[in-house]
């Protein structure tokens, strides 16, 4: 489900297990999965994303595939077998895992391949292409061919859509200032290209820009790709008003 | 070359805030990329290049040992000598030996990244040694006591105005803004330079094990005067640098000037072996290649071996959005952008490097462009594991770590504190949808909003349909 | 010491002592056989095409390409450019197939064979091939020919061969060691175009330290 949709946005796994179940698959949310590793792994401990590694390769035991709606998260599913020296037992089950694991849009274009799309969205959109999704998995073409199946809809690219916005886990508040340029450089573009929401396919990148968008003062909107494809954009938008409060614990 | 590394964040800041040079930056962004882009555009066989490049370098370092010793050996035959140095200080005296045989008193310098490394000019100045940067931005940073800001344009981060002034007062003739009157003064002051040197000094792109030959891969012709004129030619270098032959050479010349500056192939490529041949009219009567190694031998077998396949393109840090923020100088040292970044902690130790394999968000971009496909990413990494394991990462970033890490290990305690957060957060930011200022998140809050959570967690919601048999 | 230092540490990060016997055979053969990787097809082309594309990329970079009928019509081409320049003297290498010209038509124009120097404002030589490529010209150092010809002068005219234009660096390679089999020439140099630099506020500008302008004399003998 990755950490940030289940603390930040639970539509967006909703969304994602709606668009698998269209798809015909039967979708499980495995209980002992917590957070990918990224963390961790992005700051060089390598002993607790061993821990991590073992605890999420099973939780994903004897799945046919996982699915996660982020490049980033998959993509650190993909480095597991790294994390294990050739002689230990783990190392297979984490190349196993890899071999199961897929980000959203690749998998439902390049593995399922659907297209019953069901959707319509009013509007212009660009897209963020964030970096491991693009870089470490290949997603380029995908998120773009489904989109296309959207009614209504229209994407404008944005210059610089493959650039890095800055968010980067870590980087972003133990180098503030220079992920601030980053992120700068990102809505100038997006506010460039005319669109009136921004799309991606990674939470973190999208908390990032879309925080930078309102702080500016930006009237664009952030959405993650599956809630347009899935038709569930009657939630508020990233960061957009009218929430309704929590109910109490 | 004083070491500012452990300064970076402060550098960086100053660096943000430097208008002249995110104006030059900004310009920077539209050069070299988009020649490369281009120039990629009209190779077809780029991709593969890549792939035989990358392998190529692997054999090479694989068989270090030989090439090396059949480098040498043609060198010797053809008339000139090795001179294997393991430390910076070696080279730097080697070098200085070989100008007080020869009585110079100016040396003049095509561009070397190894004689930054080193600080060959300090170290030459100190001992009675006149060095003459000839390179036109290596020479302009000579002159205004600068240094590289990139590793093959060094003067990007200057304008015209900084060269005009420069200019204006060391060469004493009228200050002028036109580029062109500039460069021409330039030619024309170091024309005096190049035709009096006693030695001249150079670096080496390629060495090549066949002919015991060195290549210098350049635009302006400096390096070639350099080489030419002087009695007595040095070749600086590192011990990586040595390529079995003349066709394994060239398919690195195809991938270096396209991936630097985007051109096809840069104006000269001058391929140097030996002294002059006795019947020659010109050319140096000795020649000596100083070989640095100064840690890369140690590189070999070791986790950072990759990084000896790197040609000095500069392709990672032009595409770099790191770098094209804060610039060459924020790095504090001789090598900045990504490779930099790998290169500089193994040369100045991680205790004073650490900020730069920190200060990246692993993007990817660089090791995308790498001609040579260095893992760059996963290179800086292995810095951060390293940095981890000697306990040099800073307290709040381990106990960040550890404090996540303790909730992340235990599902059921990760449940209550994800519920807990999501639903403080969004109370905290209530119909607002987001919050301007959330405690301990001022890295994150001063600068972007914090877009508010939506308040239940899905693993609570999930977990509810499934009781009510959704 | 340093030697011996450097090649053990590279040794034992590659596991072994000093290479095999076999190991080292087989690095001396891959030099013997000196194989090229990949070339790049752009240059794979009939005559017609690499002269042509010869022409393409060297005008690209910048080159000045002058056409010629016949190698007697050199002495007068080169006469009329320098003329059209103002230049009054010419200083020239020495081969054989530029001496046994008749240099009658530079009139005033003072030619000298000699090493350049500095001050010297144009220069002619031959060259040993052009390679289609990327436009460049091959030529090195020989008692007729000595290096400060193509750097030291303002302006470096050069005699080409359409039948000397050949298709890939590895090409020139293989002529370079026919020419030279028992030493390498101490430089060869590849040039493309004259010199040039962005150094001052990143503006591209010809005419660095090499030569302002690079003229080629093509000689259409195929």
């Amino acid at each position: 489900m990755t950490c940030l949709a289940d603390m930040f946005r639970p539509s967006v796994a909703f969304a994602t297990v709606k668009l698998l179940e269209a798809s015909g698959c039967v979708v499980e949310v495995p209980e002992k999965q917590t957070c990918c590793g990224q963390p961790a792994y992005n700051s060089g401990d390598k002993a607790t994303t061993a821990d991590i590694a073992r605890q999420t390769i099973e939780a994903f035991d004897g799945y046919e595939y996982v699915v996660g709606p982020s490049g980033s998260c998959i993509g650190m599913l993909h480095y597991y077998p790294d994390v294990f020296s050739d002689d230990d037992p783990w190392k297979q089950r984490a190349l196993d895992l890899k071999t199961r694991s897929y980000e959203i849009t690749q998998f439902l274009t390049d593995v399922v391949n659907f297209e019953q799309i069901n959707a319509a969205f009013e509007g212009t959109i660009t897209y963020h292409d964030s970096c491991s999704g693009l870089r470490q998995l290949g997603v380029k073409d995908q998120p773009r061919k489904l989109l296309s199946k959207v009614e209504n809809l229209t994407l404008n690219e944005m210059e610089e859509a493959e650039t890095c916005c800055g968010f980067g886990g870590t980087f972003c508040v133990k180098y503030p200032d220079i992920s601030n340029r980053m992120v700068s450089n990102k809505t100038q573009y997006i506010s460039d290209s005319g669109a009136s929401t921004l799309v991606g396919g990674d939470l973190g990148c999208l908390l990032n820009m879309a925080g930078k968008l309102k702080r500016e003062g930006k009237q664009i909107e952030a959405r993650h790709i599956v809630e347009i494809l899935a038709d569930m954009t009657d939630t508020p938008a990233i960061g957009e008003a009218e929430y309704e409060l929590a109910k109490a614990l | 070359m004083q070491i500012k590394s452990p300064n970076f964040k402060e550098n960086a800041r100053i660096a943000l805030h430097n208008v002249e040079l995110q104006e030059a930056l900004g310009q920077f962004k539209y050069g070299f990329p988009v020649n490369r882009a281009n120039a990629i555009k009209r190779l077809p066989e780029f991709d593969d290049l890549r792939d035989e490049a990358r392998d190529l370098k692997n054999h090479i370092i694989e068989n270090l040992d030989i090439y090396l010793e059949q480098f040498e050996s043609k060198v010797i035959e053809n008339g000139g000598h090795v001179h294997w140095c393991r430390t910076g200080d070696d080279a730097n005296k080697a070098i200085l030996d070989i100008c007080k045989q020869v009585n110079a008193k100016t040396v003049t310098k095509g561009k070397s990244m190894v004689s930054e490394e080193i600080n060959l000019n300090d170290y030459l100045e100190k001992n009675g040694v006149q060095p003459v940067e000839t390179d036109l931005g290596e020479y302009i940073l000579q002159l205004r006591d600068d240094h590289p800001s990139h590793i093959i344009a060094p003067a990007i981060h200057l304008n015209v105005n900084d060269v005009s002034e420069t200019f204006h007062k060391h060469h004493k003739r009228p200050k002028t803004e036109d580029p062109q009157a500039l460069m021409k003064e330039a030619r024309e002051v170091l024309r005096k330079q190049f035709v009096s040197a006693d030695v001249g000094i150079t670096g080496a792109n390629f060495l090549v094990a066949e002919t015991g030959s060195s290549i210098i891969v350049t635009n302006e012709g400096n390096g070639d005067l350099t080489q030419t004129l002087p009695k007595t030619h040095i070749v600086i270098t590192s011990i990586e640098k040595v390529v079995p032959t003349l066709e394994d050479m060239s398919l690195f010349l195809r991938l270096l000037a396209r991936s630097a500056t985007g051109q096809e192939f840069t104006v000269y490529n001058t391929l140097s072996t030996g002294p002059k041949r006795e019947d020659d009219q010109d050319g140096p009567e000795n020649f000596h290649v100083v070989l640095v190694d100064n840690g890369r031998s140690e590189m070999v077998g070791s986790e950072f071996q990759d990084m000896l396949r790197c040609i000095r393109c500069s392709s990672c840090m032009n595409h770099c959005p790191v770098y094209g923020a804060v610039g060459g100088h924020s790095y504090g040292w001789v090598y900045p952008g990504p490779m930099g970044s790998v290169l500089t902690p193994k040369m100045i130790g991680i205790d004073k490097a650490a900020h730069l394999p920190n200060a990246s968000t692993s993007c990817g971009k660089c090791e995308e462009v790498c001609p040579v496909r260095i893992p760059l990413p996963k290179l800086m990494r292995h810095w951060r594991e390293k940095e981890f394991e000697k306990h040099l990462t800073p307290k709040a970033v381990r106990f960040g770590i550890a404090s996540w890490a303790f909730f992340a290990k235990r599902p059921a305690i990760y449940r209550w504190l994800s519920r807990g957060s999501a639903w403080f957060i969004s109370t905290l930011a209530g119909k607002k949808g987001r919050l301007k200022k959330l405690p301990l998140a001022g890295g994150w809050t001063d600068w972007r909003d914090m877009p508010a959570p939506q308040g239940k967690t899905f693993m609570d919601q999930w977990k509810a349909k499934q009781k009510a048999g959704e | 010491m340093s030697r011996a230092e450097i090649l053990g540490n590279i040794r034992q990060g590659l596991g072994r002592k000093e290479a095999t016997a076999e190991q080292r055979s087989e690095a001396l053969a891959r030099i013997a056989a000196h194989k090229a990787t990949i070339i790049p097809k752009r240059s794979q082309l009939d005559r017609k095409g690499q002269i042509e594309l010869f022409r393409e990329m060297a005008s690209g970079a910048a080159a000045e390409l002058i056409d010629l009928n016949e190698l007697a019509e050199l002495p007068s081409a080169v006469s009329t450019w320098l003329k059209n320049h103002d230049f009054k003297s010419l200083v020239s290498a020495s081969d054989t197939c530029l001496n046994e010209l008749d240099w009658s038509p530079l009139g005033d124009i003072q030619r000298e064979q000699r090493i350049a120097q500095s001050g010297d404002v144009a220069s002619l030589t031959t060259s040993m091939a052009g390679i289609a490529e990327t436009g460049t010209l091959m030529l090195y150092s020989r008692p007729e020919s000595p290096t400060t010809l193509n750097f030291l002068p303002d302006c470096h005219l050069v005699l080409l061969k359409e039948s000397d234009i050949v298709g890939s660096y590895e090409d020139a390679w293989n002529l370079v060691r026919q020419n030279n089999p028992k030493q390498m020439p101490r430089t060869v140099n590849m040039i493309t175009g004259p010199s040039r630099s962005a150094d001052i506020g990143q503006k591209l500008q010809m005419g660095a330290h090499g030569p302002c302008i690079l003229v080629i004399f093509i000689l259409k003998d195929e």
